[in-house]
């Protein structure tokens, strides 16, 4: 139903919603395709008219500035104009449906829509009810997915290790509350690498997180063994409604990621994270800026893998 | 035309012959060659070791700049362009393998102008075929020939170049 949803008849991505159903061929076309966009800083004039002319709006019902800035600045690259909707000032708070939001913006010719929303499904919601020339684009819902950042991290891996078969990636922390956790699981296994390992203490793991493709372990020293990569995700404090730590001090001393911790890992094993960071909670700083952080380099590729997938999404074949 | 009449190594020395001659006339300073992927970039090779000169080929891939992206969508392979990042003021010698509608080169036009001015360029191509749409057209070519409708010449290559004369009929979408 969502690879039905996400793809036209002849297999173009149409919505990017979740990376759930889509397969290892379309998900390393994303990939190529950012490739391409990456020179782009080289240029003196940093666009290509690819969508001149298209309106995309971005729909945040939750706030990111970080994500929202590099939606529209994948947008503005490509030659699109865009509107950012502040939602909190809009119609939706003076009693407007989000349907009927939709349908207002539909009636002003706009081409894409970009959504970030704090309930799981809002975007897939928006995309069963838009106009068939519309296409829609997941900038995260609730706890489901985040399937842009999960690209741009699988773009940096692929960057750093050339390629994913025969990769151990170990993905530490909230992974019971991250929906990047779960778009990064669900990609990883698509693209093929030889192992993911989810290392979290039992309160932050989804109770069937088995289910999902992964090894769970509750211990650093040995979830970070020989791994090629490690993913840190932020604790989200925000989203914790009872006590799932005892306190941030004691999680960063039994999985903050340390120099010490991380020589468990390869010796040129990469450490990525999301953003925004906790220092000291998640991740040492002297990691967090250390050789072999990475972390940075993935906020400069969410720019080129956007482009990637709004070009993609609104390539004629994208379109119904 | 059959396609036995396109000898490619005499296309390729008309087309050395032409470029030399735009030099001259143009005046040319240290010009720059940028070969439009992929045609074009294997007949920018043979002019680039033909013409001597010191400064590495430009690549370029038209893809983002096309003006039918939206009705055929982009190749999912695009090759990146591979030029200098300035282009201000330089002397370019743009070459294709195949010129018709016009607006490949006005597409790689179009993305040339987005590293930076240059002084001047010559479009050169080594086979300029009836059918131009747009007011563009080569300074330089190896050969031009009139095709029928439903006909459309093809370079294979890289190594070695070929020509391919295909009815559109027999073709696969």
């Amino acid at each position: 139903m969502t690879r039905h949803l996400q793809l036209t008849e002849q297999g173009k991505l149409k919505h990017f919603l979740t990376i759930e159903g889509l397969d290892r061929e379309l998900l390393t076309e994303i990939l190529d395709t950012a490739e391409s966009f990456v020179g782009m800083s080289e240029h003196q004039v940093k666009k290509v008219p690819l969508l001149r002319g298209k309106t995309i709006v971005n729909l945040f019902f939750e706030n990111s500035t970080r994500t929202r800035t590099t939606f529209e600045l994948a947008a503005t690259r490509l030659s699109a104009d865009v509107l950012n909707m502040d939602i909190a000032r809009s119609a939706t708070s003076k009693g407007e449906s989000l349907l009927d939001t939709i349908r207002n913006l539909e009636a002003m010719q706009v081409d894409m829509f970009v959504v970030r929303h704090a309930l799981s499904g809002a975007a897939h919601f928006i995309a069963q009810q838009v106009a068939p020339h519309i296409s829609v684009i997941n900038a995260g819902d609730g706890q489901h997915a985040h399937p842009t950042q999960a690209m741009l991290d699988m773009f940096t891996i692929r960057q750093y290790k050339k390629q994913f078969a025969g990769l151990k990636v170990a993905i530490v922390g909230d992974i019971l509350h991250s929906r990047v956790a779960r778009s990064q699981i669900l990609a990883l296994n698509a693209l093929g690498v030889a192992e993911v390992r989810v290392i979290a203490p039992k309160t932050l793991l989804p109770a069937q997180v088995k289910t999902m493709g992964v090894t769970p372990i509750h211990d650093m020293d040995e979830g970070l063994a020989d791994v090629d990569v490690v993913i840190m995700l932020r604790l989200q404090k925000e989203r914790m409604n009872s006590a799932f730590l005892p306190s941030e001090s004691e999680f960063f001393r039994c999985f903050g990621l340390t120099e010490a911790k991380l020589q468990r890992a390869k010796s040129d094993a990469i450490v990525m994270h999301p953003g925004p960071i906790n220092r000291g909670v998640e991740i040492a700083s002297s990691v967090a800026d250390g050789s072999q952080s990475v972390i940075l380099q993935q906020v400069s590729n969410g720019v080129a893998v956007r482009m990637a997938i709004m070009s993609m999404a609104m390539q004629s074949g994208g379109t119904a | 035309m059959p396609t036995a009449s396109l000898n490619i190594d005499i296309l390729l020395d008309n087309l050395e012959l032409a470029i030399r001659q735009q030099i001259g006339e143009r005046k040319l300073h240290n010009p720059l060659l940028i070969g439009i992927h992929s045609g074009g970039a294997w007949v920018a090779r043979h002019m680039h070791l033909r013409l001597g000169i010191s400064e590495p080929l430009g690549l370029l891939d038209i893809t983002f700049y096309r003006d039918d992206f939206s009705q055929i969508g982009m190749h999912p392979k695009v090759k990146t362009s591979q030029l200098p990042p300035h282009l201000e003021g330089r002397d370019i010698i743009l070459i294709d393998d195949v010129f018709y509608s016009g607006r490949t080169s006005r597409a790689a036009l179009n993305e040339i102008f987005d590293y930076g001015r240059p002084s001047q360029v010559v479009l050169a191509v080594l086979i300029e075929r009836n059918g131009r749409q747009i007011p563009l057209q080569p300074d330089c070519r190896g050969i031009r020939i009139d095709l029928a409708e439903g006909q459309r010449i093809k370079l294979t290559g890289p190594d070695p170049l070929g020509i391919e004369i295909q009815d559109l009929a027999g073709v696969a979408a």
